[in-house]
């Protein structure tokens, strides 16, 4: 087990190269971003190449690169355009994108994996067809409709919440976001949990099960629940980094100041030191989250060993 | 029926939850005496707050607020007037002496002295210093020392600057320039406190000024609170108790957030609800003139448009543009069929003319193609139109504008648009003459002078002179309006230079933007000045 965590950490450092060079690399082609900060006029040619040269944008970019990786290791993630430090920003920012995406990853878990369950146990009642319906709905309406409508009826139209969440973004303020952005893996979480459930409920072991004469409830979570979870647990897992980077929608909508946020912001304003180490500690946690499930997958199925 | 009861339970937590959040609901409190908050929507600013490093909205919200210089544009007349300036007085147009008012104070407790402003202005021009409105001190003597075009300052001050005393300042320009005075209301003039420069640091994350505001809290990237200054000096204190301004990732948000009753000023009606806007707002929505004109600028370093002839093609595309139709339609009225080169702002004693650009500006399909065909035709044989793509919705105006092109002209491929990836890279390649074809050019005026419209656009080689159009007249008369002491007739020079533009047409002139801002019912007496910025100590709150 302690051997396999360790090769699987080491394999994360080619990808960790990989990703951040491509992703400075990408930022790079988009052009110069001196030119950007003044507005509709050209920036003083003198001021911006002080500026080219303070950001070090004059060097070549394999030498660019080496200097931000070199500061990176030394914890410096460098400076954005406003003058504020991205590691700044990153301690404002990830905190609020990381309750956001557990309330998300709770919503998913609660009232996807039950609502599986459900529907599992009684495929082909009205129960099933009503739920399968749902979920085809979710699943095809995009996520900023969904988000913009719940904004304006429960925000404008009832006022139950704010339209907006405040900056601190306490948990009771991003439950509508979280729910939102929770909607369309919900519905999919959903569709996993019945199929496997389903498919398993016929399994050798659930009779036998049954037929020992154990208790219904026993028999669902003990057996039937713990095996079927496999799949929904890799893709509860993926859905960790999906959801982290991919919240920008639903965090523009509800003016919630996330990773997607400034990630936006540092496309927009072409501010590579933003984006790249954004993206960064993003690629991590996407590495970590699956790891985590490799080794969840352990844990649910005891025919899986990691020598 | 288990799994109905968990799924029973969750739908129970959501509902309490849901509960929960509104309690969670503040809104600005506070009655009819003045001492009522402004809830007010806000972008996170570009660059550092510091007064000669801010050249966007945003950023000039706060430093509206937090500081005074020597001259304020009335934000109604736009007419510069002197608020710490007791006196700028010059015999030659060129050596001006600045003496500042009794009694100003920064709201640390600091003495506004003559020092404090030419300490800010030094610290505005120097090089190492990076600030983007560096340029603005460009006029004043010794500038190409301390911002030298290549290599390093040879010198660490202004020479054209000089204390003489506790109250009294004298500058120096590099030559004559009759209206610098009014120029002096742009914020980069702003006087600092010795704190800036002792330590930067604590400063940039609390700016203290000398306005009517002071910061009482920030938090950057999401919030500020500013709170009226009581010991402020100025006559234009503060009407209300404070401001809180709110950064909006998106300004439907902000717009959503007005209509819940959880903000009191929207400065920006996103052109989405533009349609909506009086039905929900009633007379609460102002949409007022900026100094802001949008053009189409065109390269005159490619033969091909520099050549005889061309001015003809440039004047019919002109007339193939239906700008009434566009700014009605798509802009809804936000923006103003464009006259002339400068804007509205400026009035017609600064030097607003409805009639300069004439029956060039006005939409004749006929004559539009008839002028085409007489200057040989557009090069290439289609106008390309470049523009951002990412931020201010350009693509549906450039299609409007290629779309009454072809129509005028009867040809499907006479225009298209270009759209260009990210805003810095399309003014990286304006900048550096890498375009071809037309561009979409905007200018939003530092100060409300018909020379700032003018000179940097369009004189030789200017700063802003994208397109690179030079005329020999054009330039002597601009100088020549410069040199003018008598200001009426240095805007009729100006003028009359703006006439070689007319004839020339090395811009097309689309509109006037105007500034839109929304309120709410709890706050009133809302105005934008002509820097589309709210009047922010005027707003009453009820």
């Amino acid at each position: 087990m302690g051997r396999y965590v360790i090769r699987r950490l080491l394999q994360m450092i080619p990808v960790f190269f990989g990703a951040t060079l491509l992703i400075f690399l990408m930022v790079n082609v988009m052009g110069d971003p001196i030119a950007g900060l003044c507005g509709d006029r050209k920036c003083d040619p003198a001021t911006a190449a002080q500026l080219k040269k303070e950001f070090g944008l004059d060097k070549p970019v394999w030498q660019q690169y080496a200097t931000y990786m070199g500061n990176v290791f030394t914890g410096d993630f460098g400076t954005a355009f406003n003058g504020q430090k991205v590691t700044e920003l990153m301690s404002s920012a990830f905190p609020v994108t990381l309750r956001l995406t557990l309330v998300a990853i709770v919503f998913e878990i609660v009232i996807g994996i039950s609502l599986g369950v459900l529907t599992g146990l009684r495929r082909g009642k009205p129960v099933d067809t009503v739920v399968l319906l749902l979920t085809l709905v979710v699943i095809s309406i995009p996520t900023f409709v969904t988000g913009l409508l719940l904004q304006l009826l429960l925000g404008v139209e009832w006022g139950v919440i704010k339209p907006s969440v405040s900056s601190e973004a306490t948990v009771d303020e991003l439950i509508v976001p979280g729910l939102v952005l929770a909607s369309v893996s919900l519905a999919y979480v959903t569709r996993l949990t019945r199929t496997s459930i389903a498919e398993n409920r016929r399994a050798d072991y659930v009779r036998t099960a049954v037929a020992k004469g154990l208790p219904r409830r026993r028999v669902i979570t003990k057996h039937l629940l713990r095996n079927s979870l496999i799949p929904v647990v890799t893709f509860i897992g993926t859905d960790v980094g999906a959801l982290m980077g991919g919240a920008i929608v639903t965090e523009r909508i509800f003016n919630i100041h996330g990773v997607g946020f400034q990630l936006y912001q540092g496309i927009l304003r072409q501010s590579t030191q933003t984006v790249v180490g954004f993206v960064t500690v993003l690629v991590l946690v996407f590495l970590l989250a699956n790891l985590i499930v490799d080794l969840l997958y352990a844990v649910l199925d005891p025919r899986i060993r990691y020598a | 029926m288990r799994g109905a009861t968990h799924a029973k339970w969750a739908a129970g937590a959501v509902a309490v939850a849901l509960a929960a959040t509104a309690c969670g609901g503040g809104s600005s409190g506070g009655g009819g005496d003045g001492s009522g908050v402004v809830g007010s929507s806000w972008g996170d600013p570009q660059n550092p707050l510091e007064p000669a490093n801010t050249n966007e909205v945003q950023g000039g919200k706060v430093l509206d607020m937090i500081f005074r210089g020597l001259k304020r544009y009335d934000p109604k007349t736009g007419e510069a007037k002197d608020m710490i300036a007791e006196s700028i007085e010059t015999k030659d147009s060129q050596n001006f002496t600045v003496k500042i008012k009794d009694g100003w104070k920064f709201s640390n407790g600091e003495k506004v002295t003559a020092k404090s402003f030419v300490d800010a202005w030094n610290y505005g021009a120097h090089l190492k210093n990076n600030q983007k409105n560096a340029y603005f001190f460009g006029y004043i003597d010794g500038y190409a020392k301390v911002h030298p075009e290549k290599g390093s300052a040879s010198a660490e001050t202004l020479s054209g600057l000089k204390v003489v005393d506790e109250k009294t300042f004298t500058v120096k320009l590099t030559q004559k320039f009759s209206t610098w005075p009014e120029t002096l209301g742009y914020p980069s003039f702003a006087p600092l406190p010795k704190a800036f420069f002792t330590d930067h640091e604590a400063w940039l994350s609390k700016p203290v000024g000398n306005g009517p505001y002071s910061i009482k809290s920030y938090q950057k990237g999401s919030k500020m609170e500013l709170r009226k200054w009581d010991d402020y000096k100025g006559d234009d204190k503060a009407q209300n108790g404070g401001v809180d301004l709110k950064v909006y990732t998106d300004n439907n948000t902000a717009y959503t957030d007005l209509m819940a009753g959880n903000l009191d000023l929207v400065d920006d009606v996103p052109a989405s609800q533009l349609k909506n806007v009086k039905s929900d707002l009633g007379d609460r929505y102002i949409n007022t003139p900026a100094g802001i004109i949008q053009t189409l600028a065109f390269p005159f370093y490619d033969a091909k448009w520099d050549k005889a002839g061309s001015e003809k093609v440039r004047r019919g595309l002109s007339m193939a543009i239906n700008r009434k139709q566009i700014t009605d339609t798509i802009f809804q009225k936000t923006r103003t069929p464009a006259k002339d080169w400068t804007s509205p702002v400026l009035g017609e004693d600064g030097g607003y003319s409805d009639s300069l650009c004439g029956d060039a500006c006005e939409y004749n399909a006929a004559e539009a193609k008839k002028l085409v065909e007489e200057g040989g035709g557009i090069p290439g044989g289609t106008l390309k139109i470049s523009y951002n793509a990412d931020t201010g919705s350009h693509k549906e105006w450039v299609d409007a504008v290629c779309n009454s092109i072809n129509r005028a002209l009867g040809n499907d491929k006479a225009c298209v648009g270009n759209p260009i990836g990210t805003f810095a890279d399309f003014r990286s390649q304006a900048s550096q003459q890498k375009l071809d074809g037309a561009w979409r050019a905007g200018w939003q005026m530092d100060y409300p002078l018909i020379q700032n419209f003018l000179e940097p656009n369009y004189f030789t080689d200017a700063s802003s002179n994208d397109g690179k159009y030079s005329n020999k007249d054009f330039d002597k008369l601009i100088n020549e309006a410069n040199a003018e002491t008598d200001a009426a007739k240095a805007v009729t020079k100006f003028q009359d230079a703006e006439k070689i533009l007319a004839k020339d047409m090395p811009a097309i002139p689309l509109w006037y933007q105007n500034g839109s801002a929304g309120y709410s019912d709890k706050v009133s007496d809302v105005a934008l000045n002509q820097f589309s910025v709210p009047v922010y100590e005027e707003i009453k709150v009820n």
